[in-house]
C-alpha cells in the first residue's frame, strides 16, 4: 500500500473545496481525493495535484481553476502534477461518493465486487435512479475513461458507474 | 546525450502508445456502435495519457530545447520505435480487437515488471498505467471470446485476424541495445523473460473463443530499430499533420 497521507495547510482548504471537477461539477476536487499536498512557501503556495486516469483531459483546466481560485483568495501559486502515489477512488470522500450518486454516477464499488460486476455480469450496482440492484453492464467505458456504462432493468434508467481503481 | 539510452528506452515504451493510441483514436465516430466507440476512444485517451508522461520525461532527459510535443510529432517514419504489431490498419473490427488484444496483454505484463523499475519516473508512470491497461485487457479479451465463440462469420473473421497479426507477436520481445543497457543498471524490464506467460495467457484466451492458435513460426520484426511497414508512414502523415502545416502550434 501506497501513502496516502495529504498535506494540506488548513487555511486553503476553504478555498479548494470551491474548484470542481469540470466532467462533474458537484464533486470538489477536495472530496475527489486529487489534491495531494498544498503549502504556503514564501508567500506563494504551492500545490500537487494527482490525475485520476493518464490522460484525463480535466487536470490541466483543474490547474488553472485552482490557480484562479487561489488568486481570488489572494495567493499566488505554482501547480504541480505528480503521478506518485498513483490516485486510488479509496481517495474520494464520503461526502464525495454521496455526491457522485446524487449527481447520476453510482460510486464504486470494492475491488472484488468490482470485478464480479465488469467481468461477470453480477448485478450489484445500485441504480442511481430508484435503488434497485437489477442493473447491467451496458459497456466497460462510459462517458469517460473512469467510468463504465450501465442500465437499471427496473426503472429503464441507463446511468455511469464510477470504475474501482486501486 | 548524457543519458542516450535511457532516452531511447522511454521512447521504445511510448512510441508503442503513440501509435496505437492513434489507432484507435481513428475509429472516433467510426466504431460499430455508439458504447464501442467510447471504449476505444478511451482506450486511446488512456494510451495518449501515458504517452504524456513518457515524452515529457524524455525531454527532461533530453534536456535540450526538444518538448514532450517535437518528439511526438516532429521524428521522421526510421526515427520511431513501436513494434510493427501497433502500426497495422484497422483492416475491420477483428483486426482492430485481435491488435489490442495482443499488445494488451503484453502490456500488463510489461507494465508490471517496470514498476519494479529502479527509476522512480518510470516506475510512477508503470503504477499508473497498469491500473487503466488492465481494464483494456479486459475488454480486449472479452471481444476476442465474443466474436470467437460468435457467429459463424464472426468466428472466421477473428481467426483470419489473428492468424495475419501472429506475425508481429515475436518482436515483443526482441532485446534492442538501450533495453539491456537498461536492464543492465535495473532500469529496464527483462523483456525475453515475459514470453512465455504472454503465450499461455494468450492461447488461454483464444480457446475459450474456439479460436485455433496460429502454427506459423515465421515472425516479422524490425518496428523496434525504426524499419517499419508501409503503414506507419501514412499514419504519421495524419498525426502530423498539424504540426508539419503549422510548425511550432500549441493548443
Amino acid at each position: 500500500m501506497t501513502t496516502t497521507e495529504q498535506n494540506i495547510d488548513k487555511k486553503l482548504i476553504a478555498i479548494l473545496e470551491q474548484v470542481s471537477d469540470p466532467e462533474i461539477p458537484v464533486l470538489s476536487i477536495m472530496d475527489m481525493g486529487v489534491v495531494r499536498s498544498a503549502i504556503i512557501s514564501d508567500g506563494v503556495v504551492q500545490v500537487e495535484i494527482t490525475p485520476t486516469y493518464s490522460g484525463c483531459p480535466a487536470m490541466d483546466v483543474i490547474g488553472d481553476d485552482i490557480k484562479k481560485a487561489l488568486l481570488d483568495a489572494g495567493y499566488k501559486s505554482q501547480v504541480e502534477l505528480i503521478l506518485y502515489p498513483a490516485w486510488t477512488t479509496d481517495w474520494i470522500t464520503p461526502r464525495g461518493r454521496q455526491a457522485l450518486e446524487k449527481y447520476g454516477i453510482a460510486a464504486p464499488l470494492e475491488a472484488q465486487a468490482d470485478k464480479d460486476v465488469l467481468l461477470h455480469g453480477k448485478r450489484m450496482v445500485k441504480c442511481t435512479n430508484c435503488g434497485s440492484q437489477n442493473t447491467r453492464l451496458v459497456s466497460q467505458f462510459g462517458s469517460t475513461a473512469c467510468k463504465a456504462q450501465f442500465q437499471c432493468d427496473d426503472c429503464q434508467e441507463p446511468f455511469d458507474y464510477f470504475k474501482c481503481l486501486k | 546525450m548524457k543519458n542516450e539510452n535511457l532516452y531511447n528506452y522511454i521512447l521504445g515504451i511510448a512510441d508503442n502508445s503513440l501509435i496505437l493510441g492513434q489507432r484507435m483514436g481513428e475509429l472516433c465516430g467510426h466504431g460499430p456502435n455508439l458504447e464501442t466507440d467510447i471504449a476505444c476512444t478511451n482506450i486511446s485517451l488512456d494510451l495518449f495519457g501515458q504517452v504524456r508522461s513518457y515524452f515529457q520525461y524524455a525531454a527532461k532527459i533530453a534536456g535540450d530545447e526538444r518538448s514532450e510535443d517535437d518528439i511526438a510529432m516532429l521524428r521522421k517514419e526510421r526515427e520511431y520505435k513501436n513494434v510493427l504489431l501497433v502500426e497495422q490498419p484497422n483492416t475491420n473490427f477483428a483486426y482492430t480487437l485481435g491488435r489490442q488484444f495482443l499488445f494488451d496483454v503484453y502490456h500488463l505484463a510489461f507494465l508490471k515488471e517496470l514498476q519494479k523499475s529502479t527509476d522512480l519516473t518510470l516506475s510512477a508512470i508503470a503504477n499508473k498505467c497498469v491500473k487503466e491497461v488492465s481494464y483494456h485487457e479486459r475488454f480486449s479479451s472479452d471481444w476476442i471470446k465474443r466474436l470467437g465463440d460468435g457467429t459463424e462469420e464472426s468466428n472466421a473473421k477473428m481467426q483470419e485476424a489473428i492468424n495475419d497479426l501472429w506475425t508481429y507477436t515475436d518482436e515483443l520481445f526482441h532485446q534492442t541495445n538501450a533495453d539491456k543497457a537498461m536492464l543492465a543498471e535495473g532500469i529496464g524490464v527483462d523483456v525475453t523473460k515475459l514470453k512465455e506467460d504472454y503465450y499461455n495467457r494468450v492461447n488461454a484466451v483464444l480457446e475459450v473463443a474456439t479460436l485455433n492458435t496460429p502454427e506459423s513460426k515465421w515472425f516479422q520484426k524490425g518496428g523496434k530499430e525504426g524499419i517499419h511497414t508501409e503503414h506507419l508512414g501514412y499514419l504519421l502523415s495524419d498525426l502530423q499533420y498539424m504540426q508539419r502545416t503549422y510548425p511550432n502550434m500549441e493548443w
